[in-house]
């Protein structure tokens, strides 16, 4: 019977050997593939057992948090300032995903990322319920505030950055949304949340307007213009152009015409410098016609065209270069109509541009990780390229203080403060009331700028057709300058 | 021989201690892994208490199997505090099924105790073949009376009041016994084919009648009390102690058709048979995985998800599993050690059964080389379809994993079993065998 006895042996052992097989395939050849499988709730109930890092802001508020349910999903994410920060954590939904800082920053707030600690092994060794990272980002909180205070019900987006570093002080989007609902842990509630977001309308409140509604710029984008036409080297701020009453777009019988429906200066001959203090558009019209491929050019190296990096998503807002056979465009995109489209989020880049010497900063809404023993990652200035000389940077600064000091800004004008900005009064779609648009930068007197702003009204907000950049969006530019100057004492 | 057994009976120690060590540190991180200072406390006795009863059992078989195989006992204990610590671990609360498995685990090790004091020589229980082969199947038929109870869809459990018991655990040690003994006195007329019917060759019909009743009766209540598993293990065993004993590897074939047949009649007539085919075909499928398939996809995804080093002790979600303190235990094992714990497991159940066949080997009778050979394939067997089921390498049937799963029943008829091998391997090194000799003459194999 030994043989036998001998052959069942053999077997047994090769039967456990067909599931040590199998195991291997489980555990490793296939086991990506299984654990993904949406019915496989591990990875949901594991992520929902760490307690997810805090989101605070510059100022060390809390925007978002994780409290202990003591239900099957542990910890259920908190937006204390309900719609305040919307669009800057973003909602953490498990039926919806992430959005926002909560997705950017996924992996830091899980505690996933970066340097294991003693604490990290801590947690993995016995299991103390995981703890993530925080996240604390550039803006401020008072400075959100007074930016929602400022647009009041008026639809729009409001943005600020310290144009030496990029930080983003300020970010608020009318509409904008309460993440809370999304973050229930009753799929209803979630769901219910989401529907009345109307998250497929394009006004949904989902949309962050300063990252991702493109604009039409309007006259702001005239800083564009001018920065090309000092840049090539055939004009100074004292360049004359002629002052006619309206321009006549070649290749067409169409015309543009001033704000006013007259001249800039009385007819003759403008300068420049005059020109941009007033939107002059016939001027523009005509540098457009100049200079069509340094305004591209310049355009691009401010960020047009391609996404902005970002810690959110942005779109790219768009300038086309026009060809030979479509003259007209030249002029009306160099007053910032027709086809150009700009974020928010791009002319802040501009004014910030303008007010770096030149230099593009990269925009940054996270400023630290920080983990339960400190600071683990700080992040420090980027620059996306440098979009213009040092020189035409200042000359356009001087250019664009005059703006505030003389021209369409004046609202903007704070005693002993340097204020340099451009107002903008975009025509949308024919019949709808133009976007009033303000762009700025400022700082002390003799020293370098320490904000810079963006500001839209869509239509022209509660004083509709009669609104202007000037009446409308720069009072509210103002307003962030001054809570700027009283948080940091400058 | 007598010079050997200290030897022996100290590298069984060592060996032993290695396997409490590597168990009790199991507990006690399973222990920590919940945070919890008072846990630590609360195990400490339970670790104890298993220690104790091990290092209880070692001195037993000092004196009382002194020449017995040494990596046997380690080898339990090795399973068995992994075991432990997977249930424990899912269920450490003081009422919970983690200390209650380590008042199964002693009580084991006392039914273990006994058998080794009062089976003095394996070779009586082969006198009691047909009393035991009748309480065998009285065992598996219990159930059906008033004192049954039916218990996750199965009538395979006697209720006490709180406690509730599964004869046929104790049902398959009896049969086991009872087809070696009976085997062993046959064999050669089994074996001698004296009917030919086309290309094979049978044996007079009237030698395989109690066998075939045997069988048939096992089977169908079996299929009565709806466990596939069982149903599957009973007749598995049967077909290998009968190849064992003839070498005739026509009965396997002609046991395999058989098979085919009932598995076939099964599949048509019982929807729950369908149910298992289909949900191991395809556990992922959509219209089901919340379903009939959940358990065994949640046991999939456990596996998957511990990969190759697994979660650690405390840190996957094999809560998730409905029952996975008894059937599904190895799936805890996957989620929380991965591969590495998975493969360990295996390795250690690969050497206890191949000692087990070791004894069987070593011992110079037919009853006893029967008896181990078959204690060691039905633990094999059920192994394999335990491990097989739950990680989807065959259709799941619910059994227990020996030592592993909760539970009492299965403990107790494992540890009884794993005395009776011990036993004979203890036989085998201290008394030569004459009747040898003999059976070289009669020239059987």
């Amino acid at each position: 019977m030994e043989r036998q006895i001998t052959r069942v042996g053999i077997a047994s052992v090769v039967l456990l050997l067909l599931v040590f097989a199998q195991l291997n395939r489980l555990q490793i050849f296939a086991a990506e593939e299984i654990a993904s499988n949406p019915a496989n709730s591990r990875r949901l109930l594991q992520e929902y057992s760490i307690k997810r890092g805090e989101i605070i802001t510059e100022d060390t508020v809390t925007i978002a948090r994780s409290v202990d349910t003591g239900g099957r999903l542990r910890f259920q994410r908190r937006y204390p300032e309900g719609d305040l920060f919307g669009h800057t954590t973003g909602f953490y939904s498990f039926l919806f995903g992430t959005s926002g800082i909560e997705s950017a920053y996924n992996e830091e707030l899980l505690g996933e990322s970066g340097v294991i600690s003693m604490q990290d092994i801590q947690d993995s060794l016995f299991g103390s319920g995981e703890l993530g990272d925080n996240v604390r980002v550039t803006i401020n909180s008072e400075m959100q505030q007074i930016a929602r205070e400022q647009l009041g019900d008026q639809r729009g987006s409001v943005i600020a950055m310290d144009p030496s570093n990029g930080k983003i002080l300020a970010m608020w989007n009318n509409p904008s949304f309460d993440p809370n609902p999304l973050a229930s842990h009753d799929s209803q509630v979630q769901k219910q949340g989401r529907a009345a977001l109307n998250p497929n309308s394009p006004t949904s409140p989902l949309i962050n307007l300063a990252t991702q509604r493109g604009y039409p710029p309007g006259s702001t984008f005239k800083v564009v213009t001018a920065a090309a036409a000092l840049e090539s080297g055939r004009f100074t701020p004292s360049s004359t152009f002629d002052d006619p009453t309206s321009y006549d777009l070649p290749q067409t019988d169409a015309t543009i015409s001033n704000f006013s429906g007259g001249t800039c200066a009385g007819g003759g001959s403008i300068t420049l410098e005059l020109a941009l203090t007033i939107s002059c558009n016939t001027t523009f019209a005509d540098i457009g016609q100049k200079v069509p491929g340094e305004i591209a050019d310049m355009a691009e190296g401010l960020g047009f065209n391609s996404a902005i990096p970002f810690d959110l998503r942005t779109e790219p807002s768009s300038f086309l270069e026009a060809d030979e056979d479509n003259l007209p465009r030249r002029s009306l995109s160099a007053i910032g109509q027709g086809d150009v489209v700009s974020t928010p989020l791009q002319m802040l880049l501009v004014a910030a541009t303008i007010a770096n010497d030149g230099e593009v900063p990269r925009p940054r809404l996270a400023d630290e990780i920080i983990d339960s023993e400190g600071i683990v990652e700080r992040f420090s200035p980027e620059t996306l390229g440098s979009a213009m000389s040092t020189t035409t940077a200042n000359t356009l600064g001087g250019m664009m203080r005059n703006v505030v000091e003389n021209g369409t800004g004046t609202a903007a004008q704070i005693p002993g403060v340097v204020v340099a900005g451009k107002t903008g009064t975009a025509q949308t779609t024919e019949g709808a009331n133009p976007h009033a648009w303000f762009i700025c930068f400022a700082g002390p007197s003799g020293d370098d700028a320490r904000i810079a702003v963006a500001v839209i009204v869509e239509n022209g907000g509660s004083l509709g057709s009669e609104a202007t950049g000037g009446q409308v969006a720069a009072p509210i530019a103002r307003a962030l300058i001054e809570a700027d100057r009283n948080i940091n004492g400058w | 021989m007598a010079v050997r057994s200290p030897a022996r009976r100290n590298s069984e120690l060592t060996l032993l201690i290695i396997a409490l060590v590597v168990g009790s540190g199991a507990m006690a991180l399973v222990a920590l892994a919940r945070n919890n200072d008072d846990r630590l406390r609360i195990a400490a006795p339970l670790i104890a208490t298993v220690a104790v009863g091990y290092i209880g059992a070692h001195i037993l078989i000092r004196k009382v199997a002194r020449q017995s195989d040494p990596l046997v006992l380690p080898l339990i204990a090795g399973l068995n505090l992994i075991g432990l610590a997977a249930v424990y671990r899912l269920d450490p609360e003081p009422s919970g099924y983690g200390p209650a498995q380590v008042v199964w685990t002693a009580v084991g090790l006392l039914c273990f105790a006994g058998t080794l004091i009062f089976l003095r020589d394996y070779r009586v229980l082969a006198r009691y073949k047909y009393i035991l082969g009748f309480a065998g199947i009285v065992l598996l038929l219990l159930p059906l009376s008033p004192l049954g109870a039916t218990i996750n869809g199965a009538r395979l459990w006697l209720r006490f009041g709180s406690y509730s018991f599964q004869p046929g655990e104790l049902a398959k040690i009896c049969l086991v016994v009872f087809f070696a003994a009976y085997l062993a006195e046959r064999k050669e007329l089994l074996a001698i084919a004296s009917r030919r019917i086309g290309p094979f060759h049978f044996p007079d019909p009237k030698h395989f009648g109690p066998l075939l009743l045997m069988w048939g009766i096992s089977l169908l209540t079996m299929f009565y009390l709806r466990d596939l598993g069982s149903s599957l293990l009973f007749f598995s065993i049967f077909l290998v102690m009968i190849y064992v004993a003839t070498a005739r590897i026509v009965y396997v074939l002609f046991g395999m058709v058989l098979f085919g047949a009932g598995a076939m009649l099964g599949y048509s007539m019982f929807s729950h048979v369908q149910v298992r085919v289909q949900t191991w075909l395809d556990p992922f499928n959509p219209d089901y995985i919340q379903g009939d398939s959940f358990q065994l996809a949640q046991s999939l995804f456990a596996f998957a998800t511990g990969g190759l080093f697994g979660t650690g002790w405390g840190q996957g979600r094999p809560d998730i599993i409905p029952e996975a303190q008894t059937d599904f235990i190895f799936a805890v094992i996957g989620e929380e050690l991965g591969l590495m714990g998975t493969a360990a497991v295996i390795v250690v159940f690969v050497l206890l059964i191949a000692r087990g066949f070791r004894v069987a080997l070593s011992c110079r009778n037919d009853f006893g080389q029967l008896l181990a050979c078959g204690l060691t394939a039905i633990f094999a067997i059920q192994t394999f379809i335990i491990l097989g089921g739950v990680t989807s390498t065959l259709p799941l049937t619910g059994i227990t994993l020996p030592f592993m799963s909760f539970g009492g029943s299965s403990m107790l008829a494992n540890f009884i079993l794993w005395a009776i091998v011990i036993r004979i391997s203890d036989q085998n090194a201290s008394e030569p065998d004459p009747a040898r000799t003999g059976e070289i003459l009669i020239g059987g194999r």
